[in-house]
């Protein structure tokens, strides 16, 4: 693993960024460090207004934006080379080929990636001699991705990488992000899915009403407010009144039916052992032992109250 | 500790010189590669050309035919490159993240407008060595002073380049798609490119001379034509059509 540079990659403070009399992002803090952070929220909470000011493309109307130490509008100069774009769609010109593009903005870079080694890692190689708008959109998102990287950026922007695409083409998106963390680029990745955050970020900023409610790694945020369960299956009548003496003060446990048993709490790795002993001491095998984690989507409904749409 | 993956970070942009000439390279292949791009740019000029050269539909004057057309059409040729495909492709570009997404990248934005620029001439030069081509072939005898021809198509060129980049740039790219085809089949019928502009009546011809394809297509014949030295008026309104076009591109162009 990398050591983690003590300058954060990006610093948002108190962004605010207006469209006319619409506000799309209000008073916005937001401090990414190395590895991947996770922007999370529902469609039109400012996610990609966010990531959009970051990349130099709008101007704050209040607020200061920093990225890689840089004024992402003043310094563009300096800051394009350091960062990778992926854009929500587009960015290629309808008659162009995959490679040909691809290769053309590795051509823009200095010490671009092996255009050749690249393409084979996304499977682009069999779109050929296609042109870009006859390649599916699965295609067409793992060519913005290919294009984000080549350029050996040091901080990544994906703004919504696997939207549209199916369960194998995702995880391959999801291998090459943790690649690019094991190697020591920083990603920055808008989501609205719950799964996508939870196993890739490090860190994830929920996103609404065009603020950050929320932001911590998917443990933190998931340990924090709602309570986790822990259910094991025994021998009926256990006596739950012993049990519940031995756990924490703060716990529930209960014989749901007969042979079923659920405990309520600050369920760890201290819990679990906790739970065990007490099952060895009363010659108990706890058979089918499962712990329910509170997700990212619990979260999401608890901090704003609504679901988040897909 | 340093990281030496595959992926470790190694940012920097290319020389200069070298993007510009990778993005130029880039946009003269999607241009040549459009068909109808190519119908505007080499069918359409082609075809008037060898056309009105051996069939007589149009009163070219005294003389013969090709020595009046060959001008007009090495002036359209310049205005469907410079004018009519710029404007399509740009706009396109514009409306499919083209240019929002090549700002992301190391290659600053008049590095991007050098190499469009860079990609017109390169494709201007292929329509004039084949139009001059059949040109001769057709028995085209051209005379004046090479340098005022150039001068005029690069005028020209500036001329239209800001004029289609203006439409590029503000409407949107189904719009300057309309648009830019009307306006280059007009000014192919109202600009001296076939019809000489006397034909028109004469209170059109003093408007109509104040296009610039009337300007470029009318300097271009009395020089190649008639052996005129340094058509001094006709410079002057490309040069004010490329100042007042260029400046309100500059102005107005938005990239998203």
């Amino acid at each position: 693993m990398q050591s983690k540079p003590a300058a954060p990659v990006v610093q948002v403070r108190a962004l605010v960024k207006r469209y006319g009399p619409k506000t799309a992002v209000n008073g916005l803090d937001l401090v990414a460090r190395a590895g991947i952070t996770a922007v999370l929220g529902p469609n039109g909470a400012g996610k990609t207004t966010t990531v959009e000011t970051c990349e130099g493309y709008r101007r704050p109307d209040a607020g200061t934006v920093r990225v890689l130490g840089l004024d992402p509008v003043r310094e563009a100069a300096a800051l394009r080379p350091r960062i990778g774009v992926m854009l929500q769609s587009g960015g290629v010109y309808s008659g162009a080929r995959a490679e040909e593009m691809l290769r053309h903005v590795a051509k823009l870079h200095a010490h671009p990636l092996d255009v050749d080694a690249l393409i084979e890692r996304l499977g682009l190689g069999s779109c050929g001699r296609t042109s870009y708008r006859r390649l599916s959109g699965g295609q067409q998102q793992r060519l913005a991705l290919a294009m984000a990287v080549v350029g050996r950026p040091e901080l990544v922007f994906l703004d919504e990488p696997t939207a549209g695409l199916d369960p194998q083409a995702r995880r391959a998106t999801w291998d090459l992000v943790r690649d690019l963390r094991e190697d020591g680029v920083s990603v920055i990745l808008t989501t609205h899915h719950m799964d996508e955050a939870e196993q890739l970020a490090d860190d994830v900023a929920i996103v609404d009403g065009g603020t950050v409610i929320a932001q911590g790694s998917p443990e933190q945020l998931c340990r924090g407010g709602a309570e986790n369960t822990l259910r094991f299956s025994g021998r009926p009548g256990l006596d739950v009144a012993s049990l519940l003496k031995a756990l924490p003060s703060g716990s529930t446990a209960a014989e749901t039916v007969p042979g079923s048993y659920r405990i309520t709490g600050d369920v760890g790795p201290q819990l679990l052992a906790t739970v065990t002993s007490w099952c060895a001491q009363h010659g108990v095998m706890p058979d089918r032992i499962a712990v329910e984690r509170h997700t990212l989507e619990d979260v999401f409904l608890e901090l704003t109250g609504k679901e988040l749409r897909a | 500790m340093t990281a030496t993956g595959t992926y470790s970070p190694r940012p920097g942009a290319a020389p200069l010189g070298r993007m510009i000439a990778a993005q130029a390279a880039l946009e003269t292949r999607m241009l040549l590669r459009n068909g109808e791009q190519l119908l505007l740019t080499v069918v359409i000029p082609t075809l008037l050309l060898v056309l009105f050269s051996s069939v007589d539909i149009v009163d070219t004057g005294e003389g013969r035919a090709v020595d009046f057309l060959a001008p007009g059409v090495l002036a359209l040729a310049v205005m469907s490159t410079a004018f009519t495909g710029q404007a399509i492709a740009t706009g396109f570009e514009r409306r499919y993240g083209v240019l929002k997404r090549l700002a992301a990248s190391p290659l600053p934005r008049w590095g991007l407008m050098t190499a469009k620029t860079l990609s017109v001439l390169v494709t201007e030069v292929l329509q004039i060595a084949l139009l001059t081509a059949i040109a001769l072939a057709l028995g085209w005898s051209p005379r004046g002073n090479p340098l005022v021809v150039l001068l005029l198509l690069l005028l020209g060129t500036a001329a239209f380049s800001g004029l289609g980049l203006l439409m590029a740039g503000t409407l949107k790219a189904e719009a300057t798609l309309a648009a830019a085809n009307l306006v280059f089949l007009l000014l192919l019928v109202g600009g001296g490119v076939v019809v000489p502009l006397d034909k028109f009546p004469e209170a059109a011809q003093s408007v109509l001379g104040l296009l610039p394809i009337s300007a470029l297509s009318g300097g271009l014949r009395d020089v190649l034509q008639h052996g005129a030295g340094v058509p001094w008026g006709d410079l002057g309104i490309l040069a004010a059509w490329a100042a007042a076009g260029l400046a309100a591109a500059g102005r107005f162009f938005r990239w998203e």
